[in-house]
């Protein structure tokens, strides 16, 4: 059970309202947001237009702000808002007594998408 | 009753009864035994376990309890009599420490055997105890049942005898300033340490945290949000302190740790229980043996573990008619918050993060205190929060369970059930129309609505104009809306769109704002939104930056920034380049550098492989290509060498461009480059509208291009001419001459008079070429010129205000503040994955 989910430390290391990332070698680097409101989310950390990095977006309710170019990225599901096509993996997560777990097969295993021509 | 069987007590011998074994003579264990009862009295042959040794009471009214509005014996749920009246033996102040499934017993720790045929575990939570030094002390308490009241009631009293007596709660959530609030009550100093930015951040949304936290404070409590407990610190075994991460101690007699509790699961997974946060339970609350049953907040029901009564009574109604032979099913269930601090009056419930398709409706009465806001999603209620006036609160709640279509009474929905089921009325306009001539429409200013419509007759065709000739809504802007209908209901069509609101989460522009913020003293991002009523919970991306900036201008040294509402450009201190890269400018003052300053830029760009270095538009070296992990240590490298931040990410001073001057040109007339970097030291570091440049140029053959700047000094035998608003940018613009002068000082003085004059008026974003095309030019000179005491009064304001601006943000950084910006959370290496 433990075995599937990653400890990746106490959920104190992230500020509300802010993200920080956490590199995979060989693999897409994660970035795992905490947003005002408490709750937690991780993604990979490429925007699905140019492959900007989320982790340094405005965080705003359940979205965040891509720094480059300004698309609105849903934290819940990747998914880009408004006119804006485009999906980001995310890796499932959880909380428990304090620390943060992410999905060790989704860790591994995450793909970010090509990045768009425009 | 409602029997749902035939059997009842006469019919079932006493021996031939299951016996029903409870552990935990809590909340949910004694609701399920009354439950069970109701339904069928006969059933079972009770035995119920507690550890605290008394009778089943009511846990929530601890608070009252502690705060002195209620007794023990007021908030008993079953006395005595009801253990003898219903033949249930209580065996209290005795914990269970065992359970065999194997032969269906339980062992007490007296050593007491107590066999069942059903067992049901409702052992609650534990508190959860932050693992800090000195956690152990005595004089650590936490809040959970009547003996840990006893002991902070002891410590108030203690507190008496000593003319005071210091008590620091940790934890801000519900429990926690439940606590604080007995505790204040009972004559102690209290601190609460919050490691959030805002209280109950749980059950609160900033702005409900923010008043939550105003009204506390003014209650005379002391809240620290954001504070982060290091160590509580002892003497002679007692607790005497609290040191915080930042070094602050705060003096406490008692400490209660109130920061979360865990679901008691100790007993039930040493049974080998199925547990994952809490015991693992079905529907109909039955575990992972058949025999063993499981309620309240020691369970984990679809992946949900609750923290409050109300599921609890659900699902005791499910155990109880699945016990008796007729299965209902629990479901899960929807909660929501209050808190019983008197006076306080607060609700929430449901999702309220916003965001993904979610709209917010807010409302706030910043006379009366009030803040409302409901979140709509796909036409249902999805959320609520309510600061001040809780009345619609179980309407709301109401409408969320049961997840009706809101689409037809949307408009009204935020004033209230009152409002939106009266027909007719849930047309604002409707409503409006209605109102007598002599209805009071703006509070502040004292106009009727009669006035209101007068004044638009006489051909106010806008919310602005309105508010220009008779003032209603131009002081708090609660009216708006009001005023908006009138215009709406006087004009039909021929409502104009006044000026340009500062964004659209509100109806005032730029220049009301900062005169709101002035007049009214707000000095803090939510107190702006509530007090000008914004119509957002926590502003936009547009507004946020924007106060902040305000706020920081009108208050130095007061405001305390906020770096959630900054692009990230000025929260690294650095340039975010296409592939997330940044880029480092250091300040060249004046556009003059030095071998140390060279041979430092070389030294960083070949440690950190800087891809590549370039001479910028502005007179100094740009390093490409750095890792954000690498950014405080070129900092420090560059600090070693005496160089500072550039700004060059920032809405703040940027260059200053310098000639050569009289000290070189055969042209020159004067110091140009003297006066360059006199300037520069000036006015670096200044949080501005827009980007700010200045140049000065030694001769009117102008080489530092000083007329396409936001300040131009142009030299000429008899002085300096001072010119202003140009850009070189997407819409070049040459300066306007302001003024000559004679001697640098008088230079200087102008110079930074001007730019304190675009910092306190301009709006955000507008960079000073635009804003005098907005003002003109004559506005500008009458503004610094016609009075001798315009230049100084302003140039004093400007100085201050830098003595809190000049430090450099790399400094900090390379120091280790905000690291945890710059640091990845640890590496995945996937074969060490494999090994965990
Ligand atoms: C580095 C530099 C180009 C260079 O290699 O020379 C530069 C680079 C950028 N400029 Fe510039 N500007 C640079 C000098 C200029 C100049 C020339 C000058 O200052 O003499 C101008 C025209 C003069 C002026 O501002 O009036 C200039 C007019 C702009 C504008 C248009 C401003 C306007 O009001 O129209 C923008 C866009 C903006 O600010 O919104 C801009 C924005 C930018 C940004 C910040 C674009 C962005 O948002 O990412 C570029 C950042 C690149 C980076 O990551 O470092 N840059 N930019 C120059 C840095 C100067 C410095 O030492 O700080
Ligand atoms: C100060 C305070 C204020 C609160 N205010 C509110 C409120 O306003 N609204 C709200 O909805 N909720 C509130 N709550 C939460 C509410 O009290 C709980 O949700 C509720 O009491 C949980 O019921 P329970 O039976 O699961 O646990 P409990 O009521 O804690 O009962 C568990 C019992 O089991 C006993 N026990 C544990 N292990 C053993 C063992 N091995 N053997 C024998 N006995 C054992 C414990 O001693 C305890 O008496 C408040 C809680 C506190 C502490
Ligand atoms: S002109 Fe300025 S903003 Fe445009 S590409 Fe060059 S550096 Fe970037
Ligand atoms: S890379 Fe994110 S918006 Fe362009």
């Amino acid at each position: 059970m433990i075995g599937d989910w990653l400890d990746i430390g106490p959920v104190d290391q992230i500020a509300p309202g802010t993200a920080r990332t956490l590199p995979v070698r060989g693999g897409e680097e994660i970035a795992v947001f905490h947003t005002t409101h408490g709750e937690f989310f991780a993604l990979v950390n490429k925007c699905p237009h140019k492959h900007g990095p989320l982790s340094q977006g405005i965080v705003h309710g359940t979205v965040v702000t891509c720094p480059l170019h300004s698309w609105n990225i849903s934290l819940k599901t990747g998914e880009a808002q408004g006119e804006d096509k485009g999906c980001v993996p995310t890796i499932p997560l959880r909380v428990d007594a304090g620390r943060i777990y992410l999905l060790r097969s989704a860790v591994v295993g995450a793909k970010a998408p090509e990045p768009q021509a425009a | 009753m409602n029997a749902p069987t035939n059997l009842n007590e006469s019919q079932v011998p006493a021996q031939l009864r299951e016996r029903l074994v409870v552990i935990g003579n809590g909340m949910a264990g004694c609701r399920a035994v009354e439950e069970i009862l109701a339904r069928d009295a006969g059933r079972f042959d009770i035995t119920i376990f507690g550890a605290e040794p008394r009778v089943n009471y009511n846990r929530i009214m601890l608070s009252p309890v502690l705060a002195g509005e209620k007794a023990f014996d007021d908030i008993v749920i079953n006395p005595m009599a009801w253990y003898e009246d219903n033949a249930i033996t209580l065996v209290s102040g005795d914990p269970v420490v065992s359970i065999d499934r194997a032969t269906q017993t339980v062992v007490a720790k007296s050593g007491r055997v107590e066999p069942y045929d059903r067992l049901l575990i409702a052992t609650g939570s534990d508190p959860f105890i932050i693992p800090v030094p000195g956690k152990d002390l005595e004089g650590v308490v936490t809040f959970r049942d009547l003996d840990d009241v006893d002991k902070m009631l002891a410590a108030a009293e203690a507190g008496q005898q000593n003319g005071g007596g210091h008590a620091v709660v940790i934890g801000g959530g519900l429990l926690g300033l439940e606590a604080a609030h007995g505790l204040n009550l009972r004559g102690m100093t209290v601190t609460v340490i919050h490691l959030m930015p805002t209280l109950m951040e749980r059950q609160l949304d900033e702005a409900a945290g923010w008043l939550l936290k105003a009204e506390l404070e003014r209650r005379g409590q002391q809240i620290l949000t954001g504070a982060n407990t290091k160590e509580i610190i002892g003497k002679d075994g007692k607790v005497a302190g609290v040191r915080l991460e930042d070094g602050r101690e705060i003096p406490a007699d008692i400490v209660v740790m109130a920061v979360g509790i865990r679901p008691a699961t100790g007993l039930a997974k040493s049974a080998g229980l199925e547990v994952e946060r809490g015991i693992m339970v079905d529907d109909h609350m039955v575990t992972s043996d058949p025999a063993v049953l499981a309620v309240g907040e020691c369970v984990q029901h679809r992946g949900a573990c609750y923290g409050l009564v109300a599921p609890l009574w659900d699902m005791c109604r499910a155990l109880a008619d699945a016990a008796c032979g007729v299965p209902s099913g629990y479901e899960g269930s929807v909660t929501s918050t209050k808190l019983k601090v008197s006076g306080i009056d607060l609700f929430s419930a449901g999702d309220f993060s916003g965001g993904d398709g979610a709209e917010d409706i807010v409302m706030r009465d910043a006379a009366r205190g009030v803040y409302k806001r409901v979140v709509v999603k796909d036409d249902r209620l999805v959320g609520a929060v309510l600061y001040g006036d809780t009345a619609d609160g179980s309407w709301y709640f109401d409408l969320l369970k049961k997840g009706e279509d809101v689409s037809s009474i949307r408009e009204a929905l935020i004033f209230g059930q009152a409002f939106a089921s009266g027909g007719a009325l849930a047309d604002p306009n409707a409503a409006v129309a209605a109102l007598s001539d002599d209805a009071e429409i703006c509070g502040c200013n004292g106009v009727t609505k009669g006035k209101v419509v007068d004044t638009i007759k006489a051909g106010a065709c806008s919310l602005d104009a309105v508010r220009a000739t008779c003032k209603a809504s131009a002081s708090c802007g609660s009216c708006t809306g009001l005023v908006e209908s009138l215009l709406a209901l006087t004009l039909g069509d021929e409502v104009q769109q006044g000026a340009r609101t500062l964004c659209k989460c509100t109806s005032f522009g730029h220049d009301d704002v900062r005169r709101l913020i002035r007049e009214k003293s707000l000095k803090a991002l939510p107190q702006v939104f509530q007090e000008l009523h914004w119509s957002t919970p926590e502003g936009c991306a547009s507004c946020r930056p924007a106060l902040n900036y305000y706020l920081l201008c009108e208050w130095p040294g007061e405001y305390e920034d906020d770096q959630r509402s900054r692009f990230v450009n000025e929260r690294m201190h650095a340039n975010i380049q296409k592939d997330g890269t940044y880029s480092v400018v250091p300040r060249m003052w004046g556009g003059l550098t030095n071998p140390r300053e060279l041979r430092a830029i070389a030294d960083v760009v070949e440690k950190f492989n800087a891809p590549m270095v370039k001479v910028t538009g502005g007179q100094r070296l740009d390093i490409f290509g750095i890792k954000k992990e690498d950014l405080p240590a070129v900092w420090a490298d560059l600090n070693a060498a005496g160089m500072v931040s550039g700004h060059a990410y920032g809405k703040s001073l940027r260059t200053v461009k310098t000639c050569v001057g009289s000290e070189w040109c055969r042209f020159g007339t004067q110091d140009s480059t003297g006066l360059g970097v006199k300037l520069e030291r000036m006015t670096w570091g200044s949080w501005m509208p827009h980007k700010f440049k200045i140049a000065v140029s030694g001769c009117p053959r102008n080489c530092a291009e000083a007329t396409i700047k936001d300040f131009g000094v142009v030299c000429v035998d008899s002085g300096y001419e001072l010119h202003v608003g140009g850009n070189g940018g997407i819409h070049v613009r040459a300066t306007d001459l302001l003024c000559k002068v004679s001697t640098e000082q008088e230079a200087m003085d102008v110079c930074a008079a001007f730019v304190q004059l675009y910092r306190e008026q301009a709006w955000y974003l507008e960079r000073t070429a635009p804003w005098i095309e907005r003002v003109g030019l004559e506005y500008v000179k009458k503004a610094l010129l016609d009075s001798e005491q315009s230049v100084p009064v302003l140039a004093a304001r400007f100085r201050y205000s830098q003595q809190f601006m000049q430090d450099d943000p790399w400094a900090e950084r390379a120091a280790g503040k905000h690291a945890e910006l710059h640091q990845h959370l640890a590496e995945v290496r996937p074969l060490q994955l494999e090994t965990l």
